[in-house]
């Protein structure tokens, strides 16, 4: 076995970078929406009407038992022909393997982010809501201003956790041929025969980022943590 | 006519009756203080006037709106009452200045300004000014409790509920909270207080009403009610509540 040569890392850099930025742009979507998403699924597993929280925690437990790499691959196939189905198209149109990706991350990881926020809601006092009500606040209302910031707060480090299991996890997308940030390392590592380099390289950047992440949500919780 | 009217109303947990028939009148200007044994329901009853609980029977009139009603639009009504919690309710992650302004700009709908101003003068009138930029985490209970009449008083209440607003504050800090609330019945605010404070009711009550399980025992004026000559007409159950809470 030859020895190392770390210089095809230089030499590939623009096409790996271009598969990082993917990587980073799926995170950042599927971190948002699914908090967005989640939040909502949390609000309605919480809500007075049975119908509406059944169906909610349906969904969670749908999504939570099946491993993403299958999510992933169903919906690529399925989401064509359920937007057809909506739609009422003749042919199923062509979403593509990217934005395939994108809304299937949403709603998957939506599913945890909703488990997440709906313990961050139950750990609010009830004397809270009341007292937001007490002063007249709608439900709505009262979520906005009392309920989710605090929510919000208390579950930041569980919410950024779930983000980087969430980085790391983008790299099943491979299955859909995107080229991700793992995507585009393996390729250049088969193509030129490096891979224990470009794996290397990719193990040291994603260390690094979830590192700094890490440090970044102590930072944070300093910050926003609320006095007490 | 009577500010807040409570018509037969009864309340039940599942099977377990929490209020039973419960009948009595506020009117302007009055200031009633609800005491008896805990699980009594006086917590319950109170809650029932903004509808923060519901109740199965009877009814409730504040102000000519009938609470239980399913048309009346709960959040304009309950932004007439004040209400005061045992536990301060403040809201933790807002400063003391935004806890006071957030309702009388969502739900007032006045300016970020008014309501500044409006917050500052009433954290003046309950003595914490110098307070205004801190957050309730930072005050001691006796002044989390002034800030939370003060964030009640912002909305301009046509009256004030009070749920034991001293029974989870240290002995020394319950006289700071007690004398806002004594020259806010001075003034004459229409009050229901739920306390054990005797002394407070003595000093500003102008009606006592007590409680036992989810029944109105005594609804009396206050001389009828701690006067001298008045113990001997007390029920047997009040005369051992007072007994025991006035011995020492």
């Amino acid at each position: 076995m030859s020895h190392l040569e770390f210089d095809v890392i230089w030499r590939t850099w623009p096409y790996v970078l271009g598969g990082l930025q993917y990587t980073v742009q799926l995170t950042v979507v599927a971190t948002v929406g699914g908090i967005l998403f989640g939040t909502l699924l949390a609000m309605l597993r919480l809500a007075s009407n049975p119908v509406l929280a059944s169906i909610a925690a349906g969904y969670v437990n749908f999504m939570r038992s099946v491993p993403l790499l299958l999510v992933i691959f169903w919906f690529y196939f399925l989401m064509p022909v359920i937007a057809q189905w909506v739609t009422g198209a003749d042919r199923p149109p062509s979403i593509g393997a990217q934005n395939s990706a994108y809304i299937t991350f949403v709603l998957f990881e939506a599913a945890f982010f909703c488990e997440i926020m709906r313990a961050g809601i139950q750990s609010i006092p009830r004397g809270q809501p009341q007292a937001a009500m007490a002063l007249g606040m709608s439900y709505g209302q009262t979520m906005r201003f009392v309920i989710l910031p605090q929510a919000l707060r208390n579950m930041l480090p569980v919410l950024l956790t779930q983000t980087i299991i969430l980085f790391q996890d983008v790299s099943l997308v491979s299955l859909l041929n995107v080229t991700d940030f793992v995507g585009a390392a393996s390729k250049i590592a088969q193509r030129d025969s490096r891979i224990v380099e470009m794996y290397l390289f990719v193990a040291v950047v994603y260390f690094l980022m979830c590192t700094g992440l890490s440090r970044l949500v102590r930072w944070l919780q300093a910050h926003v943590a609320i006095p007490r | 006519m009577a500010m807040i009217s409570i018509d037969a109303v009864s309340k039940w947990y599942g099977s377990f009756q929490v209020l039973a028939d419960c009948t009595t009148q506020i009117d302007r200007g009055e200031v009633v203080v609800v005491c008896g044994p805990s699980g009594s329901g006086k917590s319950t009853l109170i809650k029932c006037i903004n509808a923060l609980e519901p109740f199965q029977q009877g009814s409730i009139t504040v102000d000519g709106t009938r609470v239980n009603d399913p048309a009346t639009n709960l959040p304009r009504l309950r932004a007439r009452v004040g209400m005061v919690f045992q536990h301060f309710e403040l809201f933790p992650h807002l400063s003391i200045t935004e806890n006071l302004a957030l309702a009388q700009v969502q739900v007032l709908g006045r300016s970020r300004e008014e309501s500044m101003d409006r917050g500052l003068k009433l954290l003046d009138r309950v003595g914490l000014r110098e307070h205004a930029s801190k957050f309730p985490g930072q005050l001691s209970g006796g002044q989390q409790q002034r800030v939370a009449i003060a964030r009640a008083l912002a909305m301009d209440p046509i009256a004030m509920l009070f749920d034991e607003p001293t029974s989870a504050l240290d002995p020394e800090m319950i006289n700071e909270v007690l004398d806002v609330m004594v020259e806010l019945a001075r003034e004459g605010m229409t009050m229901v207080v739920v306390t054990h404070e005797m002394g407070f009711a003595r000093k500003v009550a102008h009606r006592v009403v007590f409680m036992d399980q989810g029944r109105i025992v005594e609804d009396r004026a206050k001389e009828a009610f701690f006067g001298e000559s008045a113990q001997a007409g007390l029920s047997v159950r009040a005369r051992e509540f007072l007994s025991k809470i006035l011995s020492h």
